[in-house]
Parts: structure tokens; sequence; C-alpha cells
């Protein structure tokens, strides 16, 4: 699905990322951990193709295609989705009308035919039952009064209308109280499949409770420094992250 | 040669004429006004007021007029087929300054309401008109009202008698058609008597390539507990030039509400004056431009709250693309004694490319302590995260910028209270930003064209 080679990248001419390998197999859901200033939003705004990041050594191939080549939109095209950490308001544009948008380019790319609105209608019907999300919503704009929990909600919600097989969840655990955590994490996994993979940023085991990661990895001063099974996640729950900075002498 | 030196000539060779073929109660207003125009100049960049627009460098072109009142051979309601779904207005025609009376619709308006050319109608009510007419547009202040006032012999009438309520809104559709350089002196009076409601609706069009200086006085009276709205869209060419000046005077507790688009132009100054005059009269102000190439829009407003209780909006919004350029000068008075006046000014614009220019001048003065008056102003670009937001759902970045766009004015076209019209314009809006809309190619008000 994702292999990422020595990739290097740097915000500002200030090197973040100094050398990411990483490799996600189809159906496989991996965790970053990592404390703050690491690079792990980095690595997720590089893959999604932020205009602000400039790789400068590496490569990332997802599904046999070169990812650096691709312009932001052809990568959500190709499959990848991105939960914003900090899901971004855009007063006057309705949620109705951002998501035909955004369905019906990816119906284009892939040579798909156009929803008509009435099709269009019950697909949101159906997805927002997934998540909970107040019918209300399709008349407002996007994420604009929304609580953190319902904007965090609408990026899963937004995950269920286009399918993504790859989806990235930077901090979607964030601001989320015990119940909207449930919502949230229950709702990623009825989209999961054999075929999806995911990269799930996080710096608590609670959420890694409902999503359970096959693989979990360390990312510590833009290395990944440390790779184990669920149990690491565990560790370092209860031991927190100086053990590991320990072990490679940082 | 000043500017001024062609008009005034004119003025003294074709006086005689220009009267001949107008109205007692146009021609009345015609000495002073002249007698103003020799004392002032055109504005130039000097003059605060149109720092931005430069009145005497477009003045001074030569253009050709029609004061002989020759007939222009075209019949409007051939040329413009309108079929707007839902919207069904009462449909007028003014072609140049002269209003189109052949073939005028059946509207079935009730009795006393009067419509239609302002030569004809101050002939048959000259009683009515003279205390109305160029009571507003004061020819001492700006040499534009004063040349409008010399110079026009025709033009629109509308008037509402008290306690009448018009339900059809009414649309008055200018057509600029010439084929050599021309100039076009427009005048509208507009009288909404006390109780009276009324919706109006103008469209300016450009049928020909020459190019086009267009006039234009608007002269509204509403009189207490009156509710009226004017709609102005202007969809002309890069080579016309508008000066529109629009006076409204509210008596106690009427209702106004002023939406002028300027969605394809050449240069446009529209200046606005609004006198607040009885207490608990309300005004809505808003307007919206969307301007690139190197099109130029300068609305210039003055609110005048003269007595207490008054309450104003203001909403300007502005896109300006390419070397496009926008001003905005919003100025509000709040005299002494005017308590309990609320008053909210917002001007917001988009410079979308490094050459576009927005100009925005705020302007508050208040007399009184017990007032509630705010403004804003913001120039800025398209907001990037949100872009991003966007192309990471996968819609493309020029779709993701016109989606954008389109938001930022739709706040203005929402408060227009003609559903039909709001989302005629939602239509014309998204379809001029995407650059289906290069020139004037009739009255995109209707399907038909």
């Amino acid at each position: 699905m994702l292999e990422i080679k020595d990739l290097h990248a740097s915000i500002n001419g200030k090197e973040i990322l100094k050398g990411i390998n990483l490799t996600i197999r189809d159906g496989e859901v991996h965790a970053l951990m990592g404390q703050n200033g690491a690079g792990k939003s980095t690595l997720s705004n590089v893959l999604v193709g932020h205009p602000a990041y400039e790789v400068t050594k590496g490569s990332i191939i997802f599904n046999g295609k070169d990812l650096l080549e691709m312009s932001p939109e052809d990568r959500a095209h190709e499959g990848i989705f991105l939960s914003f950490q900090h899901p971004v308001e855009i007063p006057g544009v309705s949620m109705v009308n951002f998501m035909r948008a955004a369905v019906n380019e990816q119906r284009k790319y892939r040579g798909q035919p156009l929803l008509t609105a009435s099709e269009f209608l019950k697909l949101m019907r159906e997805k927002r039952a997934i998540v909970e999300l107040d019918g209300k919503l399709a008349n407002r704009s996007v994420n604009e009064g929304f609580s953190g929990g319902e904007k965090k909600r609408n990026e899963i919600f937004q995950m269920a209308m286009l399918e993504p097989t790859f989806a990235i969840l930077d901090e979607t655990d964030s601001g989320l109280d015990v119940d909207a955590l449930r919502i949230v994490a229950e709702g990623f996994n009825k989209l999961r499949t054999p075929e999806t993979s995911a990269l799930v940023i996080t710096h608590y085991q609670r959420l890694l409770d409902y999503l359970k990661p096959d693989i979990v990895h360390v990312l510590l001063n833009g290395r990944i420094v440390k790779t184990g099974g669920p149990d690491l996640a565990q560790e370092i729950e209860s031991r927190g992250f100086d053990w590991i900075k320990k072990e490679v002498n940082e | 040669m000043n500017p001024e030196q062609q008009y005034i000539e004119l003025f003294e060779q074709c006086e005689a004429m220009i009267c001949k073929h107008s109205a007692e109660v146009l021609n009345a207003p015609r000495a002073r006004a002249f007698a103003d125009f020799k004392q002032l100049s055109f504005p130039t960049r000097k003059i605060e007021a149109y720092k931005y627009t430069d009145a005497a460098k477009l003045f001074a072109p030569d253009y050709g007029l029609n004061l002989n009142r020759l007939d222009i051979p075209v019949n409007p309601y051939d040329v413009f087929k309108c079929d707007v779904p839902n919207l069904s207005t009462a449909l007028y025609f003014m072609v140049n300054d002269r209003f189109y009376g052949k073939a005028l619709p059946k509207n079935n308006f009730p009795a006393g309401l009067l419509i239609g050319s302002l030569k004809e109608l101050s002939t048959q009510y000259p009683d009515l008109l003279a205390k109305y007419y160029g009571k507003l547009g004061d020819t001492s202040k700006d040499a534009i009202v004063a040349l409008n006032t010399m110079l026009a012999q025709d033009g629109l009438l509308l008037y509402v008698p008290k306690g009448m309520a018009v339900e059809k809104p009414i649309q008055l559709v200018n057509i600029l058609r010439a084929d050599v350089n021309f100039m076009v002196n427009r005048r509208v009076l507009i009288i909404i008597e006390d109780g009276a409601q009324a919706r109006l609706l103008m469209c300016d069009h450009t049928m020909d390539k020459v190019d086009f200086l267009a006039t234009q006085v608007i002269e509204v009276f509403v009189g207490a507990g009156a509710t009226f709205d004017l709609y102005e869209l202007e969809e002309s060419t890069t080579s016309t030039t508008r000066f529109s000046n629009l006076y409204v005077h509210q008596e106690a507790d009427s209702n106004v509400l002023v939406n002028g688009i300027t969605l394809h132009n050449g240069t446009t100054r529209n200046t606005t004056h609004v006198t607040l005059a009885g207490q608990g009269a309300h005004i809505d102000l808003c307007g919206m431009a969307i301007a690139d190439k190197h099109q130029h829009v300068d609305n210039n407003t003055f609110i005048d709250h003269a007595v207490n209780d008054c309450t104003s909006n203001e909403l300007f919004k502005y896109v300006l693309d390419d070397s496009a350029t926008g001003a905005f000068a919003g100025k509000v008075l709040v005299r002494e004694g005017a308590q309990h006046t609320s008053s909210q000014q917002t001007n917001r614009n988009l410079c979308v490319t490094r050459q576009a220019r927005m100009y925005t001048q705020p302007q508050l003065e208040i007399y009184a302590d017990d007032v509630k008056c705010s403004h804003g102003a913001t120039v800025g670009q398209l907001d990037e995260s949100a872009l991003f937001y966007m192309r990471q759902r996968g819609i493309g970045e020029k779709e993701a910028r016109l989606l954008l766009m389109f938001a930022f004015v739709g706040e203005v076209i929402d408060t227009i209270r003609l559903d039909a019209l709001r989302d005629r314009l939602h239509l014309l809006v998204d379809k001029r930003f995407r650059g289906e809309m290069g020139k004037c190619q009739g009255c995109t008000m209707c399907s038909g064209k």
C-alpha cells in the first residue's frame, strides 16, 4: 500500500523529518506516537501534499505510484484521506455543496458517473448515521460553529463519504470526551475493510484501545526510533517516552 | 481646454432644443444647474470623495448625444426575451434615457400607481412631480449631478400612492445602444408615499461595442411607514463608464433596502446619499462587486442619521481579480440629538491577485452620546488553510477557489428579499466567477439570451 523510504522534509528551511522509513501493507493499522515536535503532523502533512512542506530527499510510493509527483487533490482521488487535527471552518460553503463537489470530483477522476441530487442526499443520510451526526449539519457551513466533538465526527463522516483506502488520523482523539471518542472510533472501525489501511497519530492509549493497531511506531526527532506491537503503546502509556530516549541516546 | 468647456458650450448652443424635447418639470431647474456647473469643476483625484475615480478625465472625451430625440429603432421586447422561472416581474425598458412606451405589458396595477416616462408623466401630473423633482439631487455640490440636471430629458417615474402595496416586483431594464461613442444622462424619480410598499429591480446593460458614458440621478422619497426595495444590477461592458448618484430620503418608520450589484462593468462610480429624516427609519444598504481585467468599481456612501431612533446597516463586499481596482468609502453622520441611533457598517474585500487594489475608508462622525455605531473593513486573500482542506478532499484548486469566492459574496446576495431574484443571482455570480460572462450578452436576468 504505502512505502516511505529515507524521507527528509522541512518547513521554512528547518528540517523536521530526518530519514523516515515506513511500510504499511493492505489492511494494516499503524499507530505513530511521539512527543510534541517529534514530526508526527509534519509526516501527515507531507503525505497529503501540504504546499508549506518541502521534501528534500527520499520517496513515497503509494500503490505503485510516486505520491510526491501528485497534487493534493489527486492524492485524495487515489484514496488518501487526512482527518485533520484542526478541521478548518469554511463560512458560506455548506456541507452539502462541499461534499457534493468532493464526491463528484472523485467520481470524475475515476471515470464513474456523477451522482444525481437524490442519490447524493441518500448517501449523505446513510453515512451520517455511522457517526451519529445531526441532519441539520447538511445545511450548515463546513465546520462553522461546530463543537470540537462535532468537528471530529464530521471528519469521520467525510471519510465515510469518500471511502479512502488509506486514512491518516491526526490526533483525532484530541478534544473529545469519552462518548465522542467512542462514536468516532467505532465509526472508523465500521469503515475498515481488509483492503484499507490507516496511520493513527496519537499521544494516548485510549484511542488505540478501540482501533487495535497492528504495529506501533515511536517518532523521535524526525526519525522512527522504535517499532513494536500493540504492547509498545501500553508501555508508553505507563512509562512515558524517556526510557526510549535513553535507549537511543538522545 | 478644460473638460467642463465642451459641456458649457453644448448647453449654451442647445438649451432650446434640450427643453423642447423635454417637459416643464425637468426644464425648471436647468438654468440653476447650469449656473452651478459653471461654478464647479469635475472632481479630480485631488478631491477626497473622488480620490480613486478621476471624473475629470472620464468626462474629457467627446461623446455624441441625442438631444434632438431621434428615434432609436429597437424594440427591446423583441431583443430581450424574459422568461425567468418564478420571477414574474412587471417588465419595462429604457433605451438610453428613453422610456420605451410602445407595447407596454398589461400589469393590472391598482389605479393610482404611476409608472412610465418621466417626461410624459410630468406633463400629465406637473404639480405632483414638481414637488419632488430635483429636490434631493443638489446641483450646487457635485458637477456631475449639475450636468445631469442640465442635460437630462427623460427617464423613469415610479409613483406609489399612500397605503398601496404593490405585490408584483417591477423590473426596469436599461439598455445602452448607439453606433458612435455616446453619452446618456438618465433621470429616475421614485415616490413611495406613506404606508406604501414596492420593489424595483433595475438592470443596466450595454448592447454595443462603442464607448459609453452614462450619468444617472435617482431620487427616492419614502414616506412614513413605507417599505421600498431597490435592486440595481450592472452588467455592462468594459467600455462603459457609469456615474450613478442615488438619493434616498426616508420618513418615520420607513424601511428601505438598497442592494447594488456590479457583476460586469468598465468604470463604475456609485454615490449613495441616504437621509434618515423621521424617527424609526431603517435602511439596509448593501453592495457587491466582482471585477477583473482593468475594471474599476467605486462605491461612495453617506448615511445621515438626522433624527433619533433610526437604524442603518451597511454591507459591501468586493472580489477583485487581475488588475481590477475597487474603492469603498462609507460615511455615517449621527447628528446632535440623534440619540438611540444604531449603525453598523461592514466592508470586506478579497484581492485574488497581487495586482488587484482595494481602497476602503470607513468614516464615522458622531455628535450624539447615546448611540451604537460600529464599522469594520478588511482586505485579504483567500483563506489558504480552507483551500488546502478542500483540496485534501479532492476538490481541485480552481474549483476550491471558486467555492470560496462564491461563499464570500453569498452573504450580500442573501440580503435580497425576492426569492427568485436571489436564486437567479447565485447562478449569475457562479457563472461570472467561472468566466462565462465575459461580456454583456443581453439581459442575463433572462435565460432566453
